[in-house]
């Protein structure tokens, strides 16, 4: 260290060498310098993103404060919306959101998971594995009213079929059965293609080593693979969970828009996101504004615990 | 007399055009400890990996000729009966990171589906442990994660899941070339005593090695098997210019 700080030594037939020291070395500070100042651009976009959100939660603390204090707890409770008597209950739509996403992650899981794992392990090149590839990504492309023309053309008298032939009366098609097969087909791409490349990181040795003690395949994936990427699968799954309970426009237009608490899968329903889409243009008091927003604020946390519970889980897995 | 277990006759093994195992005729007797040594891309590996079908893992990798074991074709049975009775030991040391020690040394029956009783667990787990001298210092910890021992016992562990499947051959791939001086010769101390069960076929960079563990010693060069016989003749007395340049160091 200390050798650097002293003077470069310059033989004398060399003065024209110097020039080219002291250019090079002014050249090096200048890197000093935009190091510098991208180290801060990197630093101001990480906080303007912070503040972003703390605003956005901002805005909706304040906004739903003339709700909170009408209503307070039973805004949670309260399975009763009716905004001309002024009363608003978001259990119903509580309830919707997570049983359409969570219904909608189980159709998804499986397809997903043998979605990852062909592409990762079993058959990760090849004609059919691009164009399936290209399909998987392709579907998180769709724009989502999309999916909702398809689901209101296609899969609702699909369902209302199937209704009535398990004998449900008033078989209508629309409601949380047909949101969260909409779901699970709009999330398949985010699990399996965070799947699939975790899948495909699995060190070489360890499948090698399973190989070398005669197992097969698919013994290979079930003891190896799986257990070495499952915190990767979990955290793909936890994505699209995400996703599904966000996801509002596709859900609108199959969901039913009711407001009464559902009965079953079938019934028609509504989710967080679903109302406020539905009935934000129509909110002419205070209070009504307010509750949506309050609303927004809700579904807001829940994604945000979800996402918490989710990472402490995979945490454990990783820890293990 | 010595009984011939592998025969290779007219082997040859290639990665797509790349023909990297050319024409190799070798006889490996039963409970011997074989040397395979050769400079870096002279096929060894790739021979060894053909011994117990690993080879055609990788794709594009191609083989043909005859290789036998017990003058059964390895290639016309099923790859998981061939990878049963000639085990491997990789490397780098792969113990399954999300296994147990114990579980690890039983991990071949786990992943052949095989069911085995608590008591006969215990027994393949400690033989198998004491096989490879690493009972004594695990007997304690066998529910830690095989990841938390030091290279040498890790490496030492994969040679006891291989052990414990009671296989016929087992091949070892530079067993040492990742571990320290002592755990090698921890490893190569425990050569000697396998070659009672076992008939060991070790690709090793390393001469010294080849010379101090092994009864035969072949010498491979850009893919053909110039030279093999018994270890002291080839150290000695090398029949082809190519070894004795080899051993000589001439070229690496």
């Amino acid at each position: 260290m200390e050798t650097s700080l002293q003077a470069p030594v310059i033989p004398s037939p060399a003065v024209r060498d110097t020039v080219g020291i002291r250019k090079r070395i002014r050249r090096s500070f200048r890197q000093i310098r935009t190091e510098s100042v991208f180290k801060q651009t990197l630093v101001i976009a990480g906080l303007i993103l912070v503040i972003l959100v703390l605003g956005i939660l901002l805005t909706l603390i304040t906004q739903s404060l003339p709700s909170i204090r009408l209503l307070g707890l039973k805004f949670i409770w309260g399975s009763t919306w009716n905004p001309v008597k002024n009363v608003y209950g978001a259990f119903p739509f509580l309830l919707g959101t997570l049983l359409t996403s969570f219904l909608a992650l189980l159709i998804c899981i499986p397809f997903s998971i043998a979605i990852a794992v062909f592409l990762g392990e079993y058959y990760p090149s090849g004609w059919f594995a691009d164009v399936l590839k290209n399909a998987v990504e392709l579907i998180a492309a769709v724009p989502s009213v999309i999916y909702g023309f398809w689901g209101l053309a296609v899969l609702v008298p699909m369902v209302r079929s199937l209704e009535a032939r398990l004998g449900i009366d008033q078989p209508l098609g629309v409601g949380i059965f047909s949101a969260s097969l909409i779901l699970s087909v709009m999330i398949i791409p985010y699990a399996a293609s965070l799947g699939r490349s975790m899948i495909q990181m699995v060190p070489e040795h360890l499948k090698e080593a399973a190989y070398g003690l005669g197992a097969t395949r698919w013994e290979v994936i079930r003891h190896v693979v799986l257990p070495y990427t499952r915190s990767g699968l979990f955290a793909g799954i936890l994505l699209s969970l995400g996703r599904a309970l966000g996801e509002t426009m596709a859900v609108t237009m199959v969901i039913g828009n009711s407001s009464i608490l559902p009965k079953s899968i079938f019934a028609p329903g509504n989710t967080m996101a679903s109302v406020i889409a539905n009935e934000f243009t129509e909110a002419d008091k205070t209070v009504y504004l307010s509750a949506l927003i309050e609303l927004g604020l809700a579904l807001f946390l829940v994604t945000v615990i979800i996402n918490i519970i989710g990472k402490k889980i995979i945490d454990r897995f990783t820890n293990e | 007399m010595e009984s011939t277990i592998i025969k290779s006759r007219k082997f040859n093994a290639s990665f797509g055009i790349n023909h990297v195992v050319k024409n190799v005729n070798i006889d490996i007797p039963r409970n011997n400890v074989i040397a395979v040594m050769g400079p870096s891309g002279c096929g060894k590996t790739t021979f060894l990996r053909c011994i117990n079908r690993m080879h055609e893992l990788i794709p594009g990798a191609t083989c043909n000729g005859a290789m036998t074991i017990n003058d059964e074709d390895i290639y016309t049975m099923h790859p998981i009966f061939v990878r049963l009775k000639i085990g491997m030991v990789f490397q780098r040391p792969n113990p399954f990171p999300n296994l147990s020690i114990y579980d690890n040394v039983i991990a071949g029956y786990k992943l052949n589906g095989i069911k085995l009783a608590r008591a006969e667990k215990d027994r393949i787990v400690e033989h198998s442990l004491t096989k490879v001298a690493l009972w004594n210092e695990v007997k304690d910890s066998l529910l830690k994660k095989g990841t938390f021992l030091s290279g040498g016992q890790q490496q030492r562990l994969c040679i006891a899941r291989a052990v414990a499947m009671e296989p016929e051959v087992l091949l070892f791939d530079e067993p040492t070339s990742a571990l320290d001086p002592i755990s090698t010769a921890t490893v190569e101390e425990l050569f000697h005593e396998l070659k009672a069960n076992y008939t060991l076929i070790i690709v090793t960079h390393n001469m010294q090695q080849a010379a101090r563990v092994s009864d035969r010693t072949a010498f491979f060069y850009m893919g053909e098997l110039v030279e093999y016989d018994l270890t002291k003749n080839v150290f000695t007395n090398p029949k082809d210019n190519r070894t004795q340049n080899y051993i000589t160091g001439r070229f690496s």
